[in-house]
């Protein structure tokens, strides 16, 4: 049971950075609560491997400390850490049983033989491996797969997390939804710090209850999937979260209104304090942003709406900017022109990428 | 071209990996083959490549028997999962790379491939080796390699499987754009319902082996033929209930009876499986239930939740239904908005007859086809 | 339904037929012919039917006698290098560079024994070894050990055997260190949470994994040391005594030395079965466990990487 700190945490692959451009990880204050579900959720190469690698002890930071339970273990290697990691593509001994697997962490720890039986017993039980338990790990399916992994981690009583590698992968679709509900069956279950790395937002914001969305090097935003929905502290977070994304646009604000090439938007709340100079872009997602007729709302331009089964997406032009929007039922649009209604809570200011908050809000 | 499959299969060593196999794929059209893993998608690709030849069975190409005619011999192009280009060539090298060997002219290679790199807006990066650039930029680079020939037939094989989330987004959007500027027969195959959604055109859904159903990809999702295509064609995974019809009213398994309505309304009596998908599916305190309308409107029964997962803008709910056998207990909704439940929670899980997907006892479509919304 | 089938396909094959037919199946019957007629010269040859193979599979007879002898003599062999060689091939294969630089330079150095051409080894071995001039033999003797493999049994079967692990060991340990390279990094970090020691690792990952390759470094090494016969024949050409004398060194002294072409041609004929008969042992190994890896999976469907 741990909690883990990470104090000034950053790391260059070069011996001699320079400037920030040579860190793959840029200062990183945080701290992974015991017990929480935690996602750390980018793009490739946005450095949240390597912050897996920290934490799992394979690379040692370039500076600061990693501290589990205010212990320092920024030296210590990988296996004097009370962790566990189920890895993108699945990693069993092929020539054991799914039994003689569960048990080998144990094994290799002097367990006494009886204590080994009732744990593994009862974590493949939870895991629902128990009708599988005699058979060899090497010729069960991924899914399968996966779970043994996972339990090996899980017999251990000292382990204080479990990281998550991408861990879905090569799963199929079906099985992904039964995998992820049960982890998340487990960590309410077991009571583990579980950080789970992916970049994959749907897995993200299902596992966790605190999100970290990280881009270039840096942490973006960290909060929870509903902060991260309704306020995007940065466009990228806009941009990376939601399928198809916030709609970014730029804009110039006046008083309570945004003027996108001259059209017209109202605010919700006026942005005196907007930094002179910088890029004011508008922000809204298109769950926020209703198709209506011709005539009614902003005016856009329709280029195609695509039907994915229980919604509609509209691919539109906003004076010229491609934006997407939901279609409600039952409209119907003939010709490309349409109106749209935007709500407007939901409409964020952003400068420079980073979120304005607004002042005087109705 | 045309290509028409007429009966194939195929067997390795007397396993069976493609049954029976009917199939017909018109000029300019995009095909998506959808099925889960080893369901014999890139077994049935490689038959219409000319890559393994068919145990018994026709392929035809314009209404020409090519069967056993190996791929050289065919206008065939492929994309893998995997980003293949050749890593010592240039992105331009790499896209040229199949018309230098068809020793076209070199005023008309550059001509493709220009053409090739605009549609992949790959402009940028034609001077650059492929392992310079990024995952999707990579995948980009193999399309084109395979567009620029022009063949008469391009496979995709999970293309974007692949990629980061959102690069898939980006790619997938613009896919279909990119395939119809070609009068290619497009053959894409992928596990995931939604990808299968957003490119449109056909779908055929395979199952072990055997095409379940092929048709309009709008069509074949909103009116599976039966179970099997119907559980292919749904992520989250379809609920299924069963439901018994006796004299004018339905019972379900772990509800009550009401009066038969929707597709129920003109079935026999019997045994019936019905199929609804997670945003059909309402939730409603548990409490706050008393008596069931009895005028066939809903379908009421009871359910104890077991985990909530919150996007941020909706909630899965994962539920096990009340008296379900241990097969068909799990249901999951996708309801709007955030929604908090405990674990445990007696929740009353609601749904309109009009939504059902209903099935007989062998899992083929019974009842009037209605209209689901949606 | 017509299936294209090509007849002009044979022809194509044709002079692979004609090829083998000319080396293999003609030399092969040539030889069965030999073995079982008897001949005193003058080309008049006499029918013998199964009396040489009697004769060689009886160790009361003399053929039989020096056939028994040499074959536990190459048995005997072929278990030492074997069990020398196999694990001295893992350890290097071990204690190889995994990146940089140091990579290139090892593959190198380990693959210029294999490039030396046999009568080569066996001539720089026969003047290294020298008691008389050449460095080990001398050097060996000047350290008060009594070494000479000319006159001494046991010093020229040590000779013979590190000679054969100086040429071959190399070739283990290359297929090994291929065996160990496709080994996912996953696999080791799994390992290290798990707590295993690095016996543990060698047993649990490595060992399972190197199986396959393994499987085929024993059986190119037996095949090759249970048909040796230049390096033994330029060292020690058999002796001292009859020491030295496998099987194949034996056979040319029967057909050559003692134009004996009938006991030879009968030895040389079950010499080959007992080869033939280890191949497909360890072919059938091999497939099953090539199986045993595969064995639940249909082979024709995406395979995450």
């Amino acid at each position: 049971m741990a909690s883990i700190t990470l104090d000034h945490l950053a790391h260059a692959y070069r011996p001699d950075p320079r400037g920030p451009q040579d860190y793959q990880l840029k200062e990183i204050n945080h701290v992974w609560r015991q017990g929480g579900a935690y996602a750390l959720l980018g793009p490739s190469g946005c450095g949240k491997t390597t912050l897996l690698n920290i934490i799992s002890g394979l690379v040692t930071p370039t500076t600061g400390r990693i501290l589990f339970d205010g212990r320092d273990v920024t030296h210590l290697p990988t296996e004097a850490r009370n962790i566990a990691q189920v890895f993108q593509f699945p990693v069993v001994y092929d020539t054991m049983t799914v039994r003689e697997n569960l048990a080998f962490p144990l094994k290799n720890r002097h367990v006494p033989r009886a204590d080994i039986v009732r744990r593994v017993e009862e974590i493949a039980s939870r895991l629902d491996l128990s009708a599988v338990l005699d058979r060899k790990a090497q010729n069960l399916t991924a899914d399968a797969k996966q779970k043994i992994s996972l339990g090996r981690g899980l017999v251990r009583s000292d382990v204080a997390a479990i990281l998550f590698d991408e861990p879905l992968t090569v799963i199929d679709p079906h099985l992904k939804w039964q995998l992820r509900s049960s982890l998340k069956e487990l960590h309410r279950a077991l009571d583990l710090t579980m950080i789970y790395v992916t970049h994959d937002q749907t897995e993200a914001l299902t596992f966790a209850d605190t999100v970290v969305v990280m881009h270039d090097g840096s942490v973006v935003q960290t909060g929870s999937p509903e902060e991260l929905f309704l306020r995007p502290a940065h466009t990228f977070v806009g941009h990376f979260i939601g399928s198809p994304g916030m709609n970014v646009l730029p804009a110039e604000v006046r008083g309570r209104t945004a003027y996108i090439e001259g059209i017209a938007i109202a605010l919700p709340s006026a942005y005196p304090a907007l930094p002179p100079g910088a890029r004011i872009e508008l922000g809204v997602r298109p769950e926020f942003a209703e198709l209506t007729r011709a005539g009614t709302g902003v005016p856009v331009k329709v280029r195609r709406i695509d039907d994915l089964g229980r919604t509609r997406i509209a691919r539109i032009e906003i004076a010229g900017h491609a934006a997407a929007a939901t279609v409600p039922e039952g409209l119907s649009i003939e010709g490309d022109a349409a109106g749209l209604k935007l709500e407007p809570g939901q409409i964020h200011i952003y400068a420079d990428g980073a979120r304005v908050a607004g002042e005087g809000g109705a | 071209m045309t290509l028409e499959l007429e009966k194939v299969s195929r067997a390795v060593h007397g396993v069976p990996h493609i049954s029976d196999v009917s199939l017909r794929l018109e000029r300019g059209s995009l095909n998506v083959l959808l099925g889960a893993t080893l369901s014999g998608k890139t077994s049935l690709m490689r038959l219409m490549a000319g890559l393994d030849a068919p145990s018994s069975g026709r392929v035809l190409a314009d209404g020409r028997d090519v069967t056993g005619l190996s791929v050289k011999k065919r206008s065939v192009a492929m994309v893998y999962q995997q980003f293949i280009n050749y890593p010592a060539l240039s992105v331009y090298e790499n896209i040229a790379s199949p018309l230098r060997v068809a020793g076209l002219p070199r005023a008309e290679i550059e001509a493709r491939v220009v053409e090739a790199a605009r549609l992949l807006k790959l402009e940028p990066y034609l001077q650059r080796r492929p392992l310079e650039m990024s995952g999707g930029q990579q995948q980009r680079c193999a399309i084109a390699r395979a567009l620029v020939k022009r063949a008469d037939l391009v496979l995709l094989d999970e293309p974007l499987a692949n990629l980061d989330y959102k690069l898939r987004e980006e790619l997938r959007e613009e896919l279909p754009r990119i395939f119809a500027s070609t009068g290619a027969v497009f053959v894409y195959a992928t596990t995931e319902p939604t990808e299968a959604l957003l490119l449109g055109g056909n779908t055929a859904t395979l199952r072990e082996g055997a095409l379940t159903q092929f048709g309009p990809t709008a069509g074949v999702y909103r009116h599976p033929h039966d179970l099997a295509t119907a559980r292919v064609f749904s992520d989250p995974p379809l609920n299924v209930l069963r439901a018994t019809k006796v004299g004018g009213r339905v019972r379900l398994a772990s509800g009550d009876a009401i009066a038969a309505a929707g597709a129920f309304a003109d079935v026999p009596d019997g045994a019936y499986t019905i199929g609804v998908r997670a945003h059909h599916l309402r939730v409603e305190d548990g409490a706050a239930y008393d008596a069931p309308p009895s005028d066939g409107s809903e379908f009421r029964l009871r359910a104890s939740v077991s985990v909530a997962e919150i996007t941020g803008s909706e909630t899965f709910l994962h539920m096990v239904a009340a008296g379900e056998g241990a097969d068909a207990s799990a249901l999951i909704a996708l309801l709007p908005g955030i929604r908090t439940y405990e674990p445990g929670a007696a929740v009353d899980v609601v749904f309109d007859p009009g939504h059902i997907l209903l099935f007989d006892a062998a899992g083929a479509r019974a009842g009037r086809v209605l209209d689901v919304a949606a | 339904m017509e299936k294209p089938i090509n007849n002009r396909a044979w022809l194509l094959v044709a002079p692979v037929f004609l090829i083998v037919a000319f080396s293999a199946i003609v030399p092969i019957m040539t030889v069965v012919n030999y073995s079982v007629q008897d001949t005193f010269g003058n080309n008049q040859f006499f029918w013998n039917g199964l009396g040489w193979f009697q004769e060689l599979l009886d160790p009361s007879t003399e053929l039989g006698g020096r056939f028994f002898a040499a074959l536990w003599r190459n048995l005997a062999f072929s278990a030492i290098i074997l069990a020398i060689e196999v694990p001295l091939g893992i350890l290097v294969a071990l204690s190889m560079p995994r990146e940089g630089w140091k990579v290139a330079a090892t593959l190198v150095v380990m693959a210029l024994p294999l490039l030396i051409p046999w009568n080569v080894v066996g001539t720089i071995w026969q003047v290294f070894a020298r008691a008389d001039i050449g460095l080990l033999g001398y050097g060996l003797n000047w350290l008060g050990i009594d070494y000479n493999y000319t006159g001494d049994t046991l010093s020229a079967w040590i000779t013979i055997v590190v000679m054969d692990v100086w040429h071959w060991t190399s070739l283990v340990a290359l297929l090994c260190y291929a065996g160990l390279k496709s080994i996912p990094d996953a696999y080791y970090q799994a390992a290290r949470i798990d707590g295993a020691s690095r016996w543990a690792i060698f047993t649990t990952i490595q060992l399972p994994k190197m199986k396959r390759v393994l499987l085929i470094a024993v059986l190119l090494r037996f095949m090759d040391s249970f048909m040796i016969y230049t390096e033994p024949f330029v060292l020690t050409g058999g002796g001292p005594g009859n020491a030295t004398t496998f099987l194949s060194i034996d056979l040319v002294k029967l057909a050559l030395g003692q134009f004996d072409l009938g006991k030879a041609a009968a030895m040389s004929l079950v010499y080959n079965l007992i080869v033939l008969a280890v191949c497909w042992v360890f072919y059938t190994v091999m497939t099953h466990a090539g199986q045993d890896y595969d064995g639940n999976r249909r082979p024709q469907e995406e395979t995450p990487a």
